[in-house]
C-alpha cells in the first residue's frame, strides 16, 4: 500500500483537532445551559472518524449516529452550520429541526445521523445499493457502535449488503460501552469484527486510537468496495472519554480505566509522530491549534448571532 | 374499455413506470421468478432482470431501510412487504427513517419511496396474515397512505405514488386481486389525496375504502330494491384525507356511516367523525355511526372471521337502523 503523504497526515491532525475543540466547546456551552436537548460527546474517538473519512472522496457517503459530530466534521461539514444546529438556530444544518444527533449535509454525502441505535445500517446499505445500481463508483461508510452490533438491523443490513456485494464499509466504533453496559455484559465475543465471518466478508480489527491504522484499513475496504467486491466490517477499538451523554457521571466505570485510555490519546499520538518525523515543528503545531480554536470561536459567534426558527417553520419540510 | 384484474392493473402500473424511468426498481421477498406471494410482480423479472426486480432475504427491516437509503441517493424504489402484518418488523425504518429524514434534515432531501403491501381478512389466514393496520401509518406525519378499491384506481394511484417524491404506503387487499374492472391501456394518473363518489345517492353517505367499498356498493344495490338511496364515497387515499368530498356528500344526505375493516378502536373512522362534527355539525340529521371490525384479533375459523369483519348484511342492517 502506498505511503501516506505528509500533507495527508497534517490534514488528519487538523481534522482531529477540529473535532476535539468542537466537542470541548460544545460541552462547555451545554453545561452553561446554552444548548437544548442531549449531547453525546465524541471526545477520545477522533481517530476513527478521521481515519475512515480520510479514505473517502468528497462525493462518497457517510451515515452517522447519535454520537456523530466527529463523523460529520471528518467528512467536511461546516462548523458554523453545525454549531448553529446545536444552538437550535434557523441557520443550522437542519434549520433547528434535527439538533446535535441529526446533522446532515447531503451536498457532501452526509446522508443523516440516526437517533435509533443500529437503524442507520440498513439505510447505508440502501445508499450503497443506489451507488451500485447507478454505477457511480461511490462508496458508503456506515458508522455505528458496539451496542448497535447487537441489533437485528446490524444483522439484516450486513447480510443484505454482503449477499449483494454492495460498496459499503461498516465501521464499528467499539468504545467499550453500550450506553452504560460494558461489552462483556452485552456480547459473548471480544471482537465484533469476527461477526464478518457470518456474512462471508473481511473483518478487520484495528487500534481505533491510531489514525494511520484506521486510515490504512479504511483504504483497503474502500478499494475493495470500489472494485465491486463488496462490504468490509472494520472494528476500531477505542474509548469514549465522557459518559454516554454530557451530564452522565459514568459511575459504571473506574477512574483508572478512563485515565488509562486518556494516556492513549489519538491526537497526542499523531502530534508526537509529526514532530518526531519533523513533518511539523512545535511552532507549526501550535499555529494549527490556534487556527482551529479561532475557527471554533467563529462558529460559536455565528451560531449565537443567528435567528431562531419561526414557530410556523415547524409546519414546513414534512412533505416534498 | 378493456377489463383487467386489480392484480394485473398493479403489475401494469409497475411495468409502465419501470419502462418510463430507469431509477424505478422493485425490492422485496420472492418477487422475482416466484412473482410475489400474490403474483403481482409475475413476469416483471423477465423484462427488467434481477437487477431491477430484487429478491431479498426475509429481512423486512433491511428491505425498507435499503429502500429508504436508495431513495435518498437518487433511486425510486418500490418495496414490497408481503403482508401488512409484516410491516411490524420494519416499523422503525418506516416511522423513524422514511417518514422523518426529510423533516429532521430541514428539508434537504426527498424520499421517493413506495411501500406496496396487502392486508385484510376473509381467507381464514388468522391474525398474522389478515390485519388492517392502515391507522398506524395514518397517524405518522410524513407518510401518505393509499388504499385503492378498483383496478382503475389501483393502476392510476400506484403510478402517482411512484412519481410522488414522498414515502407512500400503498395497501392492497388480498380479496381484490381477482376483481375485474375497466382499465385504460394508456398512461393515466389518479391523484393522491382525492376521494371519489363511487355511487351517487340521496339518503345516506357511506365512507369506505379498499374492499369495504365493494361491500358498500353491494349493500347499496340491495337497499336500492327497498327504495333506499345510498351514496358511497371511496376514500382511495387515507392520508392526506380528502375531507371536502366527505363534507359535500354529508351536506347533501345529512347522514353518515363510516365503514372500515380495521378494528373500531383507534381506526380512521374516529378521525372522520371528529372532522365532520367540527366542520358541518349543523348538516347532520342523525348521529354519525361507525361500522368496523370488532376490537379483537382476526380469528381463524371462517364463521368467527365473518362475525368480526363487517359484511354486506351488517352494512344494510346498520343503514336501515340509522334511517329508521
Amino acid at each position: 500500500m502506498a505511503e501516506i503523504k505528509d500533507k495527508k497526515l497534517v490534514e488528519m491532525y487538523q481534522k482531529m483537532l477540529e473535532i476535539r475543540y468542537f466537542e470541548e466547546a460544545a460541552m462547555k456551552l451545554f453545561q452553561a445551559g446554552k444548548l437544548p436537548g442531549f449531547l453525546h460527546s465524541y471526545l477520545g474517538e477522533e481517530a476513527v472518524a478521521v481515519g475512515v473519512c480520510s479514505a473517502l472522496k468528497k462525493d462518497d457517503y457517510v451515515t452517522s449516529t447519535h454520537r456523530g459530530h466527529g463523523h460529520v466534521i471528518a467528512k467536511g461539514a461546516r462548523l458554523d452550520k453545525m454549531m448553529a444546529e446545536l444552538f437550535a438556530k434557523k441557520t443550522g444544518y437542519c434549520k433547528g429541526k434535527g439538533g446535535s444527533m441529526h446533522i446532515a449535509d447531503f451536498s457532501i454525502g452526509i446522508v443523516g445521523a440516526t437517533g435509533i441505535v443500529g437503524s442507520g445500517i440498513p439505510v447505508a446499505t440502501g445508499v450503497a445499493l443506489a451507488c451500485k445500481m447507478r454505477r457511480s463508483g461511490q462508496v458508503v461508510a456506515c458508522f455505528f457502535g458496539d451496542g448497535a452490533s447487537n441489533t437485528g438491523a446490524f444483522h439484516e443490513g450486513l447480510n443484505l449488503a454482503s449477499v449483494w456485494d454492495l460498496p459499503v464499509i461498516f465501521v464499528c466504533e467499539n468504545n467499550q460501552y453500550a450506553e452504560s453496559t460494558p461489552q462483556r455484559e452485552h456480547q459473548k465475543i471480544k471482537d465484533v469484527s469476527i461477526r464478518a465471518i457470518s456474512y462471508g466478508i473481511p473483518g478487520l480489527n484495528v487500534d481505533g486510537n491510531d489514525v494511520v491504522a484506521v486510515f490504512n484499513a479504511a483504504r483497503k475496504a474502500v478499494e475493495r468496495a470500489r472494485e465491486g467486491e463488496g462490504p468490509t466490517l472494520i472494528e476500531c477499538k477505542t474509548y469514549r472519554w465522557m459518559g454516554h451523554y454530557i451530564g452522565d457521571p459514568a459511575y459504571y466505570r473506574s477512574k483508572g480505566e478512563v485515565e488509562g485510555w486518556k494516556k492513549k490519546c489519538p491526537i497526542k499520538r499523531l502530534r508526537k509522530r509529526l514532530v518526531e518525523e519533523k513533518v511539523l515543528s512545535e511552532d507549526e503545531t501550535a499555529q494549527i491549534e490556534e487556527d482551529v480554536k479561532a475557527k471554533i470561536k467563529k462558529a460559536i459567534s455565528f451560531a449565537e448571532n443567528s435567528p431562531d426558527p419561526l414557530p410556523e417553520d415547524a409546519l414546513k419540510d414534512i412533505f416534498a | 374499455m378493456r377489463e383487467i384484474t386489480y392484480r394485473e392493473a398493479i403489475r401494469e402500473a409497475l411495468r409502465e413506470e419501470m419502462r418510463r424511468d430507469e431509477s424505478v426498481f422493485l425490492i422485496g421477498e420472492d418477487i422475482a421468478e416466484f412473482g410475489g406471494s400474490y403474483k403481482v410482480t409475475l413476469g416483471l423479472v423477465e423484462e427488467f432482470g434481477k437487477e431491477r426486480v430484487r429478491n431479498t432475504p426475509i429481512s423486512e427491516s433491511a428491505i425498507i431501510g435499503a429502500a429508504v437509503g436508495a431513495a435518498i441517493a437518487g433511486m425510486r424504489p418500490v418495496a414490497e412487504i408481503m403482508y401488512v402484518d409484516f410491516t411490524t418488523l420494519a416499523m422503525d425504518q418506516i416511522v423513524n427513517q422514511a417518514a422523518k429524514i426529510r423533516y429532521m434534515t430541514g428539508g434537504q432531501v426527498k424520499v421517493p419511496l413506495v411501500i406496496r403491501t396487502q392486508g385484510g381478512g376473509g381467507r381464514s389466514a388468522a391474525a398474522h396474515h389478515s390485519q388492517s393496520l392502515e391507522a398506524w401509518f395514518f397517524h405518522v406525519p410524513g407518510l401518505k397512505v393509499v388504499m385503492p378499491s378498483t383496478p382503475y384506481d389501483a393502476k392510476g394511484l400506484l403510478k402517482a405514488a411512484i412519481r410522488d417524491d414522498n414515502p407512500v404506503i400503498f395497501i392492497e387487499h388480498k380479496l381484490l386481486y381477482a376483481e375485474k374492472g375497466d382499465v385504460p391501456e394508456e398512461d393515466y394518473l389518479v391523484p393522491i389525496g382525492k376521494a371519489n363518489v363511487k355511487r351517487e345517492g340521496e339518503d345516506i353517505t357511506i365512507v369506505a375504502s379498499s374492499f369495504m367499498v365493494k361491500k358498500a356498493l353491494l349493500a347499496a344495490e340491495e337497499l336500492d330494491k327497498e327504495g333506499i338511496s345510498m351514496e358511497v364515497v371511496d376514500l382511495r387515499t387515507l392520508s392526506p384525507l380528502d375531507k371536502s368530498i366527505i363534507f359535500s356528500s354529508v351536506r347533501k344526505t345529512g347522514k353518515l356511516l363510516i365503514v372500515h375493516e380495521a378494528c373500531e378502536q383507534g381506526g380512521i373512522g374516529g378521525e372522520i367523525v371528529a372532522e365532520v362534527l367540527k366542520e358541518i355539525f349543523d348538516y347532520l340529521d342523525a348521529p354519525i355511526e361507525r361500522l368496523a371490525a370488532k376490537n379483537t384479533p382476526v380469528p381463524f375459523a371462517p364463521n368467527l372471521e365473518r362475525f368480526v369483519i363487517p359484511q354486506v348484511e351488517d352494512i344494510t342492517a346498520k343503514v336501515k337502523e340509522i334511517l329508521k
